[in-house]
């Protein structure tokens, strides 16, 4: 197989403003982590992206190098990594991730 | 499976400043953790960064005797 699993997650992460590696899909999430995420996302009411790395184990080691971190769930928002479900969870309860979300999206228009 | 105070060891270990570690195993099961963290080696770092740290010192447990971990990272004066 010829596939770069790498560029995908780079074009992933490139042209979507808020992405998710998570367990499942956002619509039914497989992880009480991925699924506190999803929540915790949907709850700005924007375009939200999910990967399910338990339908694709390539894509699940890549991501984990490529982020270097060893967990799911993963989040980028506007191209950049913010962490995983503590940390969002924190930065959501101190009011730091709408800024982030509404950045990301002006930087697509 | 992995038993709390091997977290805990693991921790110290990994970060010698610090002065507080609290596991608690969510589900019972040895595989699902809390974990609590207060350390000096956190001061000015991110959220990402601290996560890192401990991350280290569990690197090769991380989804495999360790399903789940929890991270509260805190700095003494936090």
């Amino acid at each position: 197989m010829n596939r770069s699993v790498v560029d995908e997650i780079k074009k992933e992460i490139d042209e979507n403003p808020v992405l998710v590696y998570m367990k499942g899909t956002k619509d039914a999430p497989q992880c009480g982590f991925s699924a506190a995420v999803i929540q915790v996302l949907d709850s700005y009411g924007v375009a939200l992206k999910d990967v399910n790395v338990l339908a694709d184990p390539e894509k699940w080691a890549a991501v984990k190098t490529y982020s270097q971190w060893p967990t799911i769930p993963q989040i980028y928002i506007g191209g950049k990594f913010v962490g995983g479900c503590d940390i969002v969870r924190e930065m959501h309860a101190k009011g730091e991730i709408a800024p982030l979300i509404e950045q990301a999206f002006s930087a697509k228009r | 499976m992995i038993a709390s105070q091997d977290i805990r060891s693991r921790i110290l270990t990994a970060l010698p400043g610090a002065s507080a570690v609290d596991v608690k195993d969510t589900t019972g099961t040895a595989d699902h953790y809390e974990v609590r963290v207060v350390a000096r080696e956190f001061e000015g770092r991110s959220l990402i960064e601290r996560h890192r740290l401990v991350y280290a010192a569990l690197e090769d447990v991380l989804g495999g005797a360790l399903h789940a971990l929890s991270l509260k990272t805190l700095t003494p004066d936090e």
